[in-house]
């Protein structure tokens, strides 16, 4: 059942005999060529697209994808999915609004009461998942829906801000902590903003983990043959559940980054982020023709979908054309990564 | 018909000597024609310039080495594969298989080593036997289930064989899923039938029955193209015997009955028995031990002791406790009673990682379900594939030293003989038998003092099996091998000892330094005679 339903790999590859070759050279590094080839278009067109502030603000805008994204990489690693990324962040934000606002915590203990609820969240979807034997995408799309109840239930459905009136009548007294604001807000030598500084790290980190660890070998043997994994001897079922907690933890700071960027609890669809990183993850198979989840090719999926984006918004294509764009980006690198110039094997 | 009247006049000396009432389709021209096949993946040349033909009510057999081009040669019979040069007749008119689909149009049919491939489970027995009918309409959009019945019964009809029609396909044993596609290659007027390996999950008598079939696609004059490794099964049922070794057809004549000639053309050198038997140290405390052991409740009590240098086999038919044995061994499953005794201390390993940090190794059966990653995972390839279990000694910091796997690669390469561009290979690429071997070298890449290997001589050549034996046989005195195996002759090649497992228990123990040739028959015996009895189980 697992093997057929194997979304994390492509099928066999080819790479060994191909190595080398221009069509081969070509589909590893398709992806940056386009990307070159349209910041060239942008910048004729537009010339302030290539400006610092320009290209900060693109990588800005897709920080909290790509961290949810890398997330969702990891669970596609050990052949599951976490579908629930999108609603843990719009949780955490609604969380970490409540306890400034109502229970008046300060930056440190909200930021850590956040990454502890994405823990336990991504633990109970690992548990769900090896102890129950749910399947992962139905687990992950039952807590889904749990947290996006449950993230209107303290609030009574309402968007929480500085003086927000309690169900008892009183109104809250605390407020956001600068110091919360300042972890979504501040640039660093007033050009780079620190979310892309932290995110850039964790998916340095992540990328390190995945790819040169024998942590990151045993994540993809699980997801591989996760039989196979178990005769060598790797704990299986404790490294499924590690990569829920680490999407978890992922999706906690990436809702943290938001509630700080906005500043209030806004009752939000976390679906567009679940989407967006989602879309990010799978175009991520394409780069550098790995025909796998992987962590860098997930955060160039992320830039590459804003570039595209945000290049398409100077050049005043209608916002509502967006979620097409999107589409076809993946689309097209979903045909690179398994359909063209493959060959009859 | 005019020429085949010709021929019959002219040409009786060509008729196959097993046939005495011969039928005027064995004088037709070859039901399938491969001429001056070529096929190359990259620089590898897989096929040159090979000629094959069979003809009607002929069991064709395609012996060869792993990487002689045997499965190349039947995906290109079967439409599978598009070869690079040369032309495919089929009943002397030239024809292009581009798809499985199109050689099926024209007749042929493969029936798939892997037996999950045979059919679609979920559907019910008569379901798939009826799959192609269902599949192009023929039957009309309302299909009864009455209707299907009966049509599903005249299939099954078609090879005089009683199928449990409503059973579901996965409920199926592998000989019965072989069955249901032979029914349904005869349904499909099937000329040509290919087998690949087919009797390689098989017990005996399974394999008899499936002979009895094969026998019969022969007289209705069906051509069958039967690739084995497995000499008894050739000498069985095959008419005549064609042997590839790289890629080229050796150009010979081969007996049927006495197979040496046909064995050493394929390997290209003799096979030199591998000398097995050394004396028994009992001064010494065993390696292993098993007192009274009980495998599942109704099972019988087993003892074993196994000394440090000692190769012993398991041998017995499916399902007689060797896997079982070995997994209890390996921790991933529990025996109900007695005592199992690891260098003189109880031993209950809580699970894979526990046995392997005790110095208990095991690799399973069936390589790419028990042992290989999938070609686009880190780590697929040799070196990732034997540093696997290894990990945590090898890379103490967590950070993967590509130096320190990829030496013990190519030391293993080097010492076994694995075919490869190098380390970096990815186990697709390599044959059966190289793959096998890449199993083996995993598992002694690091000490261990018991090391158990389930079925390590699966679907390989008997070149490989050769090397492989030669490897188990070279372990110091500080370790043994327990190997399980259905195969008599493998156990007796490998092993010092032999253990014959009936009904989940050791019913008997060989010693190949002391034994007779009277208890390697009683052994031998006890195996037959217990897949007779797991037969009767199956049909009962």
């Amino acid at each position: 059942m697992r093997a057929e339903a194997n979304l994390a790999f492509g099928r066999g590859d080819a790479t060994g005999r191909a190595r080398g070759s221009v069509a081969h050279l070509l589909r590893r590094y398709a992806i940056f060529l386009l990307l070159a080839g349209l910041i060239l278009v942008f910048d004729a067109i537009e010339p302030a697209f290539l400006r610092v502030n320009n290209i900060f603000s693109v990588l800005q805008s897709v920080a909290v994808v790509a961290l949810l994204g890398v997330g969702v990489t990891v669970t596609l690693a050990v052949d599951g999915f976490d579908l629930s990324v999108g609603s843990i962040a719009a949780f955490v934000l609604m969380l970490s609004s409540y306890a400034m606002v109502v229970l008046e915590l300060k930056a440190l203990q909200t930021v850590a009461l956040a990454l502890t609820a994405g823990a336990a969240i991504g633990l109970i979807n690992g548990l769900l998942i090896v102890r129950l034997g749910i399947p992962d995408l139905l687990a992950t799309l039952g807590t889904m829906f749990l947290l996006a109840g449950l993230q209107l239930i303290p609030s009574a459905g309402r968007s929480i801000s500085a003086g927000l009136n309690l169900p008892d009548g009183s109104i809250a007294a605390g407020s956001f902590d600068p110091a919360f604001l300042a972890i979504g807000r501040h640039k660093l030598w007033d050009v780079i903003p620190l979310p892309v500084v932290i995110v850039g790290l964790i998916a340095a980190v992540c990328w390190f983990l995945m790819e040169h660890t024998r942590w990151g070998r045993v994540f993809y043997a699980v997801g591989g043959n996760e039989t196979a994994a178990h005769l060598a001897g790797a704990p299986v079922k404790a490294y499924r559940v590690a990569a829920y907690v680490i999407s978890g933890m992922l999706a906690s700071i990436g809702g943290v980054f938001v509630a700080a960027r906005v500043g209030r609890g806004d009752v939000f669809a976390g679906s567009s982020l679940l989407l967006d990183s989602v879309a990010a993850a799978l175009i991520g198979f394409a780069v550098l023709n790995q025909r796998r989840a992987n962590v860098f090719g997930t955060v160039t999926g992320a830039v590459f979908v804003g570039v595209v984006l945000n290049g398409l918004t100077m050049l005043n294509v209608p916002y509502y054309t967006q979620d097409f764009v999107k589409g076809v980006v993946l689309v097209g690198a979903l045909a690179l990564t398994f359909g063209i110039g493959r060959g009859r094997r | 018909m005019g020429e085949s009247a010709k021929r019959l006049a002219t040409g009786v000396s060509a008729a196959s000597p097993a046939s005495i009432d011969v039928p005027a389709w064995t004088f037709t021209t070859p039901s399938l024609h491969l001429a001056a096949v070529s096929k190359s993946y990259g620089p590898t040349r897989a096929l040159n310039d090979v000629h094959l033909y069979v003809n009607r009510g002929e069991v064709v057999a395609l012996m060869g080495a792993n990487g002689a081009g045997k499965s190349t040669l039947a995906k290109i019979a079967a439409g599978v594969l598009r070869p690079d040069g040369g032309r495919v007749f089929i009943a002397d008119r030239e024809v292009a298989l581009n798809s499985p689909r199109a050689a099926r149009e024209e007749g042929v049919v493969m029936v798939h080593q892997s037996t999950d491939q045979l059919g679609i489970p979920g559907l019910s027995v008569a379901e798939n036997l009826l799959l192609d009918v269902l599949c192009d309409g023929r039957i009309g959009s309302f299909a009864g289930k009455r209707k299907l019945w009966h049509e599903a019964e005249k299939v099954a009809a078609g090879i005089d064989l009683e199928l449990p029609l409503e059973r579901d396909f996965c409920e199926l044993g592998p000989a019965q899923r072989q069955l249901v596609a032979i029914a349904r290659a005869v349904a499909a007027n099937a000329s040509i039938v290919i087998f690949d390996e087919p009797t390689a999950s098989l017990a005996a008598i399974e394999a008899e029955r499936l002979f009895g079939t094969i026998d019969r696609l022969r007289a209705r004059g069906v051509g069958v193209l039967y690739i084995s490794h497995r000499l008894a099964d050739i000498r069985r049922v095959a008419d005549r015997i064609v042997v590839l070794r790289n890629g080229q057809v050796v150009d010979k004549e081969f007996s049927t009955v006495d197979l040496t000639d046909a064995v050493t053309a394929m390997i290209g050198r003799d096979i030199g028995k591998v000398a097995a038997g050394r004396p028994r140290r009992k001064d010494d405390e065993p390696i292993l031990r098993l007192k009274q052991v009980r495998l599942t409740s109704s099972a019988e009590q087993s003892d074993l002791s196994v000394h440090g240098g000692e190769v012993v086999a398991i041998t017995g038919a499916l399902g007689s406790g060797k896997s079982r044995l070995l997994r209890a061994l390996f921790g991933l499953s529990r025996v109900v009673d007695g005592e199992v005794l690891f260098k003189g201390r109880p031993w209950q390993p809580k699970g894979p990682a526990d046995a392997i940090a005790g110095g208990v190794f095991m690799a399973g059966e069936d390589r790419w379900r028990s042992s290989f990653l999938p070609a686009a995972v880190p780590g697929s390839d040799i070196a990732g594939t034997i540093a696997l279990p290894h990990r945590r000694n090898w890379f103490p910091f967590g950070l993967v030293r590509a130096n320190r796997e990829h030496a013990a690669a190519r030391a293993a390469i080097a010492a076994l003989g694995i075919r490869c561009s190098s380390s970096l290979d990815t186990l697709d690429l390599l044959s059966g038998g190289n793959q096998q071997k890449v199993v083996l070298a995993r598992w002694q890449a690091a000490p261990c003092e018991l090391l158990l290997l389930d079925e390590p001589f699966q679907g390989i050549d008997v070149g490989a099996r050769n090397d492989l034996i030669a490897a188990i046989r070279a372990q110091g005195r500080n370790r043994a091998t327990l190997i399980a195996t259905s195969d008599v002759e493998e156990a007796l090649q490998v092993a010092d000892i032999v253990a014959v497992m009936r009904n989940r228990s050791i019913a008997g123990l060989f010693d190949s330094q002391t034994g007779h040739a009277a208890s390697l028959l009683a052994a031998i015996g006890a195996v037959e005679a217990s897949e007779a009895y797991d037969m009767e189980r199956i049909s009962a």
